[in-house]
């Protein structure tokens, strides 16, 4: 449950960008989620199918990049990512002297777009494909 | 036509402007705001209690109360005659930023030195949703188990500072306090950890003791 406000945070970065761009229809999203954060990916997925209906971002894909923890070792200087649930030490030397940073973004990336029909004071009609 | 328009905004922003509009008001009254973060039953309300009891007179001091549906806690901090606004989240599992707006007007701001957030109990989405406030502190519980950083990083790498409440089990319950302190470390080897006990008492000079340092930085900086 706790993806629902997010969602709804996406939906209205994406529709806000489409209308700054007069798009008719958004196709796909790109986003970024931190794997920090725990935030799941099949509810979001869910509740935007759920929330983009009747709006011009029903039907587009979401593409879901989870951006892993940086884990970085203070003994062997080794980074490597992480995700919960943490591991106490470092994967390569055992040591516990590391420190773990970033995996928190939550990113609109990109969006693709088909464009608006170009009829002068066009509204952008809904299309009926 | 098909176009890829770049767009690289946080989700949350819209929640993020109006945290810093928050930030303004309280510091234009000249308060230090702080939002307490937990699970459910950690010890939220008792430790805003536990607190204010123990705070000097003059300290005026006020609290946000953010719960899904009911009203208990609020009830529990007005028997203590302090001013309190409830908000009710309607079901939504955090507080966010533009509800904190909407309580300010039932607040008597410019009166308060300080106020306490109580954010509905949950682990995960509190940490994500920006309020304004000056401290975001993480209370723990030892009976939830001293795997919490390992699993829930998110939150307590937004940690200011980091109680360990329900202490008095300590001793009875397979708490493993060095567990739970790396977890911490790893996270944010600069967030001060406050072990305590909002039943016993033992652990919360410590605990106000920064707090009210905390407090006397942002008069400083806000000089009032
Ligand atoms: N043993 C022990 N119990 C405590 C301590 N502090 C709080 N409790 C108990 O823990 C329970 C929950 O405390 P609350 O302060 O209501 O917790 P909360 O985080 O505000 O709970 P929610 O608002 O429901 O999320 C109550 O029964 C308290 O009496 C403590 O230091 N030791
Ligand atoms: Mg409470
Ligand atoms: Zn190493």
């Amino acid at each position: 449950m706790h993806e629902l406000a997010i969602t709804q945070g996406i939906l209205s970065v994406v529709l806000e960008a489409a209308e700054a761009a007069r798009a008719r229809r958004v196709l796909t999203i790109d986003l970024t989620v931190g794997a920090l954060t725990g935030y799941a990916e099949d509810p979001i997925r869910f509740y935007f199918d759920l929330l983009s209906r009747g709006t011009p971002a029903e039907g587009a894909i979401l593409r879901i990049r989870r951006e892993p923890g940086q884990g970085h070792c203070q003994t062997c200087g080794a980074t490597f990512p992480v995700e919960p649930p943490l591991s106490p030490a470092c994967p390569f030397c055992g040591s516990v002297e590391i420190r773990i940073h970033g995996g928190t973004h939550c990113l609109v990336e990109r969006i693709e777009v088909e464009d608006e029909d170009e009829h002068p004071g066009g509204e952008g009609h809904p299309s009926g494909q | 036509m098909r176009t890829n328009i770049p767009v690289v905004k946080a989700i949350l922003q819209a929640n993020e402007a109006v945290a810093s509009e928050n930030r303004t008001a309280f510091d234009a009254a000249g308060l230090l705001a702080v939002n307490l973060m937990s699970s459910p039953g950690a010890g939220k309300t008792s430790l805003i209690l536990a607190t204010v009891e123990r705070l000097p007179d003059t300290l005026k001091v006020g609290v946000i109360e953010g719960d899904i549906a009911s009203t208990l806690d609020a009830e529990r901090i007005a028997a203590r005659n302090i001013p309190v606004v409830q908000i009710n989240t309607g079901g939504a599992c955090h507080l966010d930023a533009p509800m904190i707006r909407s309580a300010l007007p039932h607040l008597p701001l410019t009166a308060l030195d300080l106020l306490f957030i109580e954010n509905v109990g949950n682990l995960v989405c509190p940490a994500e949703f920006d309020l304004g406030a000056h401290l975001n502190i993480v209370i723990a519980s030892v009976p939830e188990g001293h795997d919490k950083p390992y699993k829930y990083p998110g939150m307590f790498q937004k940690a200011d500072g980091v109680v360990l409440n329900k202490a008095d089990l300590l001793e009875i319950l397979d708490f493993d306090l060095e567990a739970f302190r790396h977890g911490l470390r790893i996270l944010r080897p600069d967030a001060p950890l406050f072990i305590l006990s909002c039943r016993t008492g033992d652990g919360l000079e410590t605990w106000i003791d920064w707090l009210m340092g905390q407090y006397r930085l942002r008069r400083e900086r806000h000089g009032r």
